[in-house]
């Protein structure tokens, strides 16, 4: 199979303006007739589906939520970037395209990445003018901060909900759309099968989960915005219900899954208490442009504070190893998320975590709540005590992340304003995902994807604040022109009908494969084996991964496959709203995935971003990326026994490949 | 430690609804809904049927969660969401009555989960700004002043999980309807549209069948983003002005 | 005119009519007590027998009486409907209990007020109903023309102690009624902010005390001093 990117000739800066006022139309009339599925209502969905809405397709948009508000782009704190450059420090589009594609170690799309931060300026005019509430200065303009791997003040942010407020301005939009009758809603139906008329996506088979009802749903299209599967890693800050199901039917069917081991690792979680924890928590990136990562300089010392002799306080200043900063001293505190958190890994593998697991590195705001103590001292123009300098430098951290502080008590129980936080990583975000060309269309003509569920635009690592950029960018400036060149050429397509023999061929398959899963009848729950399956993905295929143990990966999760199909138990039936029955297609779906995944890591011979093969370092242990072995996409085929491996190139004709270098 | 739990019981082999006694064994490090998955572990094992609740981000966001806890949505602990209301609030050998949200609007689906659609209908109505994508001018075009800016946010926190109602003695939805209605109306971009949308915002409300707000004040009391009751009293002035100002 | 109906049978409407009347009565309340307060003179029932009459015979004040009537049958048929609504809109209750946080009146105004009905319905049995349907009401010579002493009429009534703790029961049932209506009316009308909420709600809570507490100074004093 030959991949084709699509890209469009010219040069890098003018070929998405170009292609956009040379690319093929919908006239509205045609648009009144033509049906499309969006599945998901995250920020991709939401704002695909509203605005496609807005430009007259008849939109069907589906969610296994109970509101489209509920979908996981609202935990998003931190912020989203634009080149914007209202700061006047010297960002532009091509500054935001070259940080992004070396943020993403050079495994991104250039045409893709630069039409992302071409439309990251349309996006914050357009969330403005829906009424989200983004932070501003005393004088009533916008506000910026710095985030990860960059040095200019580009990330617009809500306070610590930046997510939310997108999402809530999406599904505002959406919801307008309802209302019209442009889009229709079904909320709490999941999409279990893709069905494919002659080649093509033309519908979905969804599961009513309210009554458990099996549904045929047609259209000319169909879009899948259903987000990330770091899920499979069991412990993740993905939300609960988040998963793989929707984009793994569409590999079932022939679309190709790429990058799958790419995933990101956030730095600054909170640790991982106890052996019953169901998710992790992040505390948003931003939370490093003040604080600051150390561990004790000796074993003795962490060892200590593991066994609850000494806690944090007790280490004095020179006893304490800032190692972001000794190690990167042009970013510190500020690399990008993979190197934190491989940095992280590497103190606590020598000893030096301080929770009781050892698996804690801390995150300490002192010396910040000091300098702004300081500060808001002088210009309040008085001569402040010691006591007096907190006080006010607290105020001032408060004000800024007095949310995400609350949040950290809240889940620990400890005042992170007296003590260091303690921090974890944890996967967060997935790069891989479906392989999608220019168009987002994956292989499968009329099967589109946006959002996290693309692999399109972050290479091997993304920057912080880029997801939400990469999700409204998809759904509100990129689908809906592109989604005309595949729908120009379907306008003599009647409706499309759910009763044809591949509908009912769909729904049949999908119904046996349910009650193939409720007739088990074994003894263990779901929820256990996704539980085995996260800690075999995390242990192997996680922060850093070596051939031996992917090989061994790829075994157990084989074995844990079996096991599941002879043992699982799932209470209730089939046909009433049943969340175990849900789950338990999610788990399915998620062991194919996790062993997939570890054929990708295994095949990419070289460390890049967030993917760390131990064989593949520098002398320093920094990653080591091979750009003539590696320089392409891993798009692959899915079988039961041996996928197969589809390689799209990389072509790099603007940015010179650099080793990255935070240091 | 040792937990009795009374979990509100409906549908399924719980035709009308009841309330069920459980004893399960909890940490204090857990988080409430981890404490109600050991439950469920342990009803899966003896082959019963687990407490349906719904839950998803567990980080307080998603709003999904919705559940009484000892009369109190989202239980005990203020500006708390359920999913992040932790076991060291409570002690070995407590009895935790554990219900859904209860109102006329918000119907029983199964044990815990209620439907909260009515919340997508009064936002439907009216809570949006009507701005195809594309119209925008500049991000920066409209200064807003900070005092406004940071009010419509407080107002903008509100994540729909329907506690405002569920603790109202009235059932009524005004703190939900007003928080969109504020958020929207105090930004320029919105107030275009302020009045008009306070009308269908409130129609809607009322077709819904949510009670009416007496003031008693249980809805800001148990929010868990502590939306206050300001917005309500918002609401109210610019429903009684376009009443009387529209044609 | 469509619009006035949709409006007053909206949820914020019939909020409204319930926030004005109870402004109207709060009002009504303090005029009462003003004219009332002269059976505390001691002139035999002079000042009160006069205040009385000129209420019962100035053309404005009997147009407002009307208006009274009016307001608070208003008040109490909106405040039945209110109730059953919301009754219905909640459905059943938590079998949990919490502490509770919000006050034990503002969930209770329906009782408070039917009690209120009830104590309103006696109350003008005893007073108006006589001075204006019965013949029997004993009279009195006041400045050379012949008018109703209704000072004497009060006097009966309050000598009888069942009746004054009929009153005093009543009385503080208004003041728990008020002490949520003052300032819930407030906030109806849309009319809360950090600045003024704090002095309305001293007010309401000042209100709510000293207006029934004037009230029952009356029949005590006139049972126990007079």
């Amino acid at each position: 199979m030959k991949l084709e990117n699509k890209v469009p000739p010219g040069n890098l800066d003018e070929k998405w303006t170009k292609y956009k006022s040379t690319m093929n139309l919908v006239a509205p009339n045609n648009k009144r007739r033509i049906e499309v599925i969006v599945v998901g209502t995250g920020l991709a969905g939401a704002s695909a589906a509203a605005t496609l809405g807005e430009l007259g397709y008849k939109v069907k948009a589906f969610t296994f939520h109970d509101s489209p508000r509920r979908a996981h782009s609202i935990a998003a704190q931190g912020g989203i970037n634009a080149a914007k450059n209202y700061q006047n420090d010297g960002d532009s589009i091509y500054r935001l395209f070259y940080d992004t594609i070396k943020g993403g170690d050079y495994r991104s799309r250039e045409a893709n990445v630069h039409r992302l931060a071409e439309a990251s300026t349309e996006i914050i005019d357009h969330c403005v003018a829906q009424g989200v509430p983004f932070a501003r200065e005393y004088g009533g303009l916008l506000a910026n901060r710095s985030f990860g791997g960059v040095q200019v003040s580009r990330t617009f942010y809500a306070r610590g909900q930046t997510g939310q407020q997108l999402l809530i301005g999406a599904y505002q939009g959406l919801s307008r759309q309802i209302a019209k009758g442009t889009v229709t809603m079904y909320n709490r139906h999941e999409m279990l099968d893709l069905v494919k008329v002659d080649g093509k996506a033309r519908g979905i088979i969804a599961r009513n989960l309210l009554t458990g009802e099996l549904e045929r749903h047609a259209a000319h299209c169909v879009i899948l915005a259903t987000g990330g599967y770091g899920n499979v890693y069991y412990l993740s800050t993905n939300a609960m219900g988040s998963n793989v199901t929707a984009a793994w039917r569409a590999v079932k069917r022939g679309a190709l899954m790429a990058n799958p081991c790419m995933c990101q690792i956030h730095p600054t979680c909170i640790p991982v208490s106890g052996d019953y924890q169901s998710k992790l928590t992040l505390m948003s990136e931003s939370l490093r442009n003040d604080g600051r990562v150390w561990v004790p300089k000796t074993v003795e010392d962490a060892k200590a504070i593991q066994e609850g002799r000494k806690t944090g306080l007790d280490i004095a200043e020179e006893d304490r190893d800032y190692y972001l900063e000794r190690r990167y001293p042009a970013f510190g505190n500020l690399v990008p998320r993979d190197v934190a958190s491989r940095a992280a890994k590497v103190a606590c593998d020598e000893g030096k975590g301080v929770s009781k697991s050892g698996l804690a590195v801390y995150l300490d705001f002192s010396s910040a709540i000091q300098r702004y103590g300081q500060q808001e001292a002088n210009s309040l123009g008085i001569q402040a005590n010691a006591a007096k300098i907190t006080e006010l430098g607290t105020a001032v951290i408060e004000k800024k992340y007095g949310n995400l502080f609350q949040m950290y008590e809240k889940i620990t129980g400890e005042n992170p304003y007296v003590m260091s936080m303690k921090i974890y990583p944890a996967i967060h975000y997935v790069m891989g995902g479906l392989w999608v060309d220019y168009n987002l269309e994956t292989n499968v003509p009329g099967l589109f994807a946006l959002g996290e569920a693309n692999f399109s635009d972050h290479g091997a690592n993304r920057l912080g604040a880029s997801a939400l950029m990469q999700g409204l960018a998809d759904g509100y400036f990129v689908i809906p022109y592109t989604i005309g060149q595949f729908l120009s050429g379907e306008i003599r397509t009647p409706e499309i009908s759910n009763e044809t023999a591949e509908f009912m061929a769909a729904e049949k398959e999908t119904k046996e494969r349910l009650e193939g899963l409720m007739n088990i009848k074994g003894n263990q729950s779901v929820e256990s084996f996704h539980r085995r399956l996260g800690k075999i993905i995390w242990e192997y295929c996680g922060m850093s991964r070596n051939a031996e143990g992917l090989k061994k990966a790829r075994q157990l999760v084989r074995e844990l496959k079996a096991e599941f199909y002879k043992d699982v138990f799932i209470p209730g039936t089939i046909d009433e709203f049943n969340p175990e029955l849900e789950k338990a297609v999610r788990v399915a779906d998620f062991m194919e995935l996790g062993e997939l995944m570890t054929l990708d890591a295994l095949e990419r011979n070289e460390s890049c971003g967030g993917h760390f093969r131990e064989e593949f370092t520098t002398e320093e242990g920094e990653a080591k990326r091979d750009d003539d072995g590696y320089a392409f996409v891993s798009a692959w085929e899915w079988d039961d026994d041996n996928p197969t491996l589809h390689k799209e190139e990389l072509v790099f004709e603007n940015v010179e490949l650099k080793t990255r270098s935070y240091k | 430690m040792k937990l009795t739990l009374k979990i509100w019981r409906e549908g399924g082999m719980y035709a009308s609804g009841k309330l069920e006694t459980y004893k399960v064994e909890a940490d204090e490090h857990m988080s409430f809904l981890e404490m109600l998955d050991v439950l469920n572990q342990q009803l899966i094992e003896e082959k019963k049927d687990p407490v349906a609740f719904d839950h998803d981000c567990r980080e307080g966001i998603c709003g999904s969660c919705s559940m009484v806890i000892n009369g109190q949505p989202h239980g005990p602990q203020k500006g708390t969401t359920a999913c992040q209301l932790h076991m060291r609030s409570y002690k070995n050998g407590d009895t935790i009555t554990i219900e859904p949200f209860r109102a006329k609007s918000f119907p029983v689906i199964k044990d815990l989960v209620v439907d909260r659609s009515a919340f997508d209908r009064i936002i439907q109505a009216g809570g949006y700004v009507s701005v195809n994508t594309g119209q925008a001018p500049d991000g920066n075009a409209i200064p807003i002043e900070g005092d406004t800016a940071g009010k419509a946010f407080d107002a903008a926190t509100c994540i729909g999980c329907g506690a405002c109602v569920a603790a109202c003695p009235n059932g009524s939805a005004m703190l939900f309807t007003s928080a969109k209605v504020a958020h929207l109306g105090l930004l320029p971009q919105g107030k275009v549209e302020h009045e008009a949308r306070s009308q269908k915002m409130v129609a809607q409300m009322d077709k819904e069948g949510f009670g009416m707000c007496s003031n008693v004040g249980a809805c800001e009391a148990e929010c868990p983003k502590e939306i206050s009751l300001e917005n309500i009293a918002r609401l109210n002035r610019s429903y009684i002005a376009s009443v009387f100002s529209s044609e | 005119m469509k619009w006035i109906l949709q409006f007053l049978t909206s949820s914020i409407g019939q909020k409204l009519i319930m926030s004005l009347t109870g402004l109207f009565l709060i009002l009504f309340l303090t005029v009462h007590l003003i004219g009332n307060l002269s059976l505390l003179k001691s002139d035999g029932g002079a000042a009160f027998n006069a205040y009385s009459d000129f209420m019962g015979h100035n053309p404005l004040i009997q147009i407002i009486s009307k208006g009274n009537f009016f307001f608070i049958f208003l008040h109490a048929i909106q405040g039945f409907v209110l109730y059953f609504k919301n009754k219905g809109a909640k459905g059943s209750k938590y079998a949990g209990k919490a502490k509770d946080k919000t006050s034990w009146a503002s969930k209770n105004m329906a009782l408070l007020g039917t009690l209120l009905l009830a104590f309103i319905l006696m109350h003008l049995g005893h007073f108006y109903v006589r001075f204006k349907f019965f013949n029997d009401m004993p009279m009195v010579n006041q400045d050379g023309a012949d008018i109703l002493n209704t000072y004497q009429t009060v006097s009966e009534v309050f000598s009888n102690p069942i009746w004054i703790i009929c009153y005093l029961i009543g009385l503080v049932a208004l003041a728990l009624h008020l002490k949520h209506g003052f300032a819930s009316a407030f906030q109806t009308l849309g009319i809360n902010h950090k600045k003024y909420t704090p002095i309305i709600k001293a007010l309401g809570t000042g209100y709510s005390i000293l207006i029934p507490i004037g009230f029952a100074i009356i029949p005590l004093y006139m049972y126990f001093i007079k």
